[in-house]
């Protein structure tokens, strides 16, 4: 028996610590958000501060690179997201010759080191006389690119899953097919699609290989973040992480709280069991 | 899988086109330039444009260069991924199986760490692992480091950095599948008296494989083309060959040479996961 019982509690125990060792950075991260630092060169906490979240910008060149992340990262996710669910609803309710061919390219650039796919497309972009022109657009490109996989597979995901039998039923119900779509299927795909854009969101805002290859002069956060690592960080960059870090918890005990008030009734699966479902598949 | 009636016809193909179009430019497409630039002529320059002169011999080259930190890369690369999946097994096994009514909650907390920035999270081990931190200090104290030793600067810090960093990709796919598992049939392997650690390695792991394969491939691929965790938590000893390609690139203006180690790096690690899922025997994960 007490095997038994420390089997049971022992692997939860486990798990947990597990769970709390990927918490020790961001907790770091949280702390040296307040700190008041002796020297830019040595990295440690050396008192408490309010300063650096009074003065974010204090380096305007952070929030400069901050603002054009934000950019890329929402041109991005609007492109990928509206391309993505797309061609999820083509694979998930079409049938067409080339399926596999199609759910092959999708796979693949999800199964490619970033440092392959930014150095390809920078050949590209050189080969076809864009060399000096990178930037802003060249990073929005390979963005949408690499957005674009894990957008198609987390509404692919969630299509796939979806019982349709209330489409059925909507439809014996003398629903038009635009009605059965836009009052039954649509609603019911909303939460892959957001959380889809959400991915999309943090995978654009988070690059820094493929990005670093094709921006020319421009700067994002991931690039002022490396840039700054060689000579001494601005503590403010702990800032934009415990913001980064609040919304998206924010955003997803959002969601959870949303299904738990309608759990009684239509069981949609939270952002973070698409995102497994979608890994998964 | 929906049972719903697949429809034929011209609009399956209106809707895909656009993505398959942008995947096509954008990612196939530059698979070309990028063999046809690593067999450039490397005497050229961005300036006065290269020449296509079919040199293979920037293949040898590049690996005569830099098959050290390409070696180095698959070696990390690995052990960060066998590191996540004992990690990662333990966490999605508990969250699947222990967690009860917090299963859910439980999974956001995986990712929710990794939403905030990859470098600002990687600079932070950084001060973690610093000389005179708690890790070295307690390490030191027990006499498990030197009291010279240091973490910083050491492959530890740089494989402790990609196991971090990667673990969700880990997570995520295993708990799909320990999620899927059908409880009866562990239970009926214990009533059939199999002990516990039997009964994991006959039924849990086995039912578990396609998410230890997608897992280990998800973090694997990843982790062995990373640069930021070498950067910034080694020396110049821990160099990683995703870096040597960038600095190619950016730096030295190389670009037959960085396009060939490239290539190189993508066929070594597509051979790789051909001969991983055949021999895991899960050929239909493609």
């Amino acid at each position: 028996m007490t095997g038994r019982w420390i089997r049971d509690h022992l692997v939860l125990m486990l798990g947990l610590l597990v769970l709390a060792y990927t918490f020790i950075p961001i907790a770091v991260v949280v702390l040296m958000s307040f700190n008041a630092p002796q020297s830019r060169l040595i990295y440690r906490f050396d008192g408490f501060t309010m300063h650096n979240w009074l003065n974010p910008c204090e380096d305007p060149s952070m929030c400069q690179a901050l603002g054009r992340s934000i950019e890329i990262g929402l041109a991005a996710t609007i492109v990928a997201t509206i391309l993505g669910t797309l061609a999820a609803f083509a694979l998930v309710r079409h049938d067409f010759a080339g399926r596999s061919a199609s759910n092959l390219l999708i796979f693949l650039p999800m199964a490619s080191p970033e440092i392959v796919m930014g150095s390809s497309l920078l050949a590209l972009f050189v080969a076809s006389g864009l060399g000096g022109q990178l930037g802003f657009w060249t990073i929005l490109v390979a963005h949408i690119m690499f957005c674009l996989s894990f957008v198609v597979v987390t509404v692919r995901a969630r299509l796939a899953g979806l019982d349709d039998n209330l489409e059925q039923a909507a439809m014996d119900l003398y629903a038009t097919p635009s009605q059965t779509f836009w009052r039954v299927t649509f609603p019911l795909v909303f939460p892959g699609i957001l959380g889809a854009a959400l991915l999309s969101f943090s995978l654009s805002f988070d690059d820094f290989i493929i990005t670093n290859l094709n921006a020319g002069n421009t700067t994002t956060f991931p690039m002022y973040v490396w840039g700054v690592a060689q000579r001494g960080v601005p503590m403010q960059v702990n800032v934009v992480g415990t913001v980064m870090f609040l919304i998206s918890i924010a955003i997803v005990l959002a969601g959870e709280l949303r299904n738990r008030q309608r759990a009684k009734g239509l069981t949609a699966p939270t952002v973070a069991e698409d995102l497994a479902v979608q890994r998964a598949s | 899988m929906s049972d719903f009636q697949r429809r034929r016809g011209a609009v399956g193909y209106l809707l895909l086109i656009p993505a398959a179009l942008w995947l096509v430019l954008f990612f196939v497409v530059p698979f070309y330039s990028l063999l046809a630039t690593s067999l450039y002529d490397p005497s050229g320059s961005d300036f006065r444009g290269y020449q296509m002169t079919y040199e293979w011999s920037n293949y040898t080259h590049a690996l005569q260069d830099y098959w050290q930190p390409l070696v180095r890369s698959l070696i990390y690369g690995g052990v960060a991924t066998l590191l996540c999946l004992l990690l990662g097994y333990v966490l999605a096994y508990a969250i699947a199986f222990k967690a009860g009514r917090w299963k859910n909650l439980l999974l956001v907390l995986v990712i929710a760490p990794f939403f905030t920035s990859f470098l600002v999270r990687t600079l932070s081990w950084k001060l973690i692992l610093a000389d005179d931190g708690i890790v070295v200090n307690t390490l030191q104290a027990v006499h498990l480091l030197g009291p010279d030793g240091r973490l910083l600067a050491t492959p530890v810090a740089v494989i402790a950095g990609l196991t971090y960093n990667f673990l969700p990709f880990m997570v995520l796919p295993l708990f799909a599948s320990i999620d899927k598992i059908d409880h009866r049939l562990i239970e009926a392997s214990g009533d059939l008296y199999a002990n516990p650690v039997v009964g994991f390695f006959k039924v849990t792991w086995p039912l578990s494989l396609p998410g230890v394969v997608s897992g280990t491939l998800l973090t694997f691929i990843p982790a062995v083309g990373d640069f930021i965790n070498a950067q910034l938590l080694g020396s110049p000893n821990q160099r990683m060959v995703g870096s040597v390609i960038q600095s190619l690139f950016t730096d030295a203006n190389d670009y037959p040479a960085a396009a060939a180690l490239s290539m190189i790096l993508m066929v070594l690690i597509v051979a790789m996961v051909l001969v991983y899922i055949r021999r895991a025997g899960t050929e239909e994960l493609l």
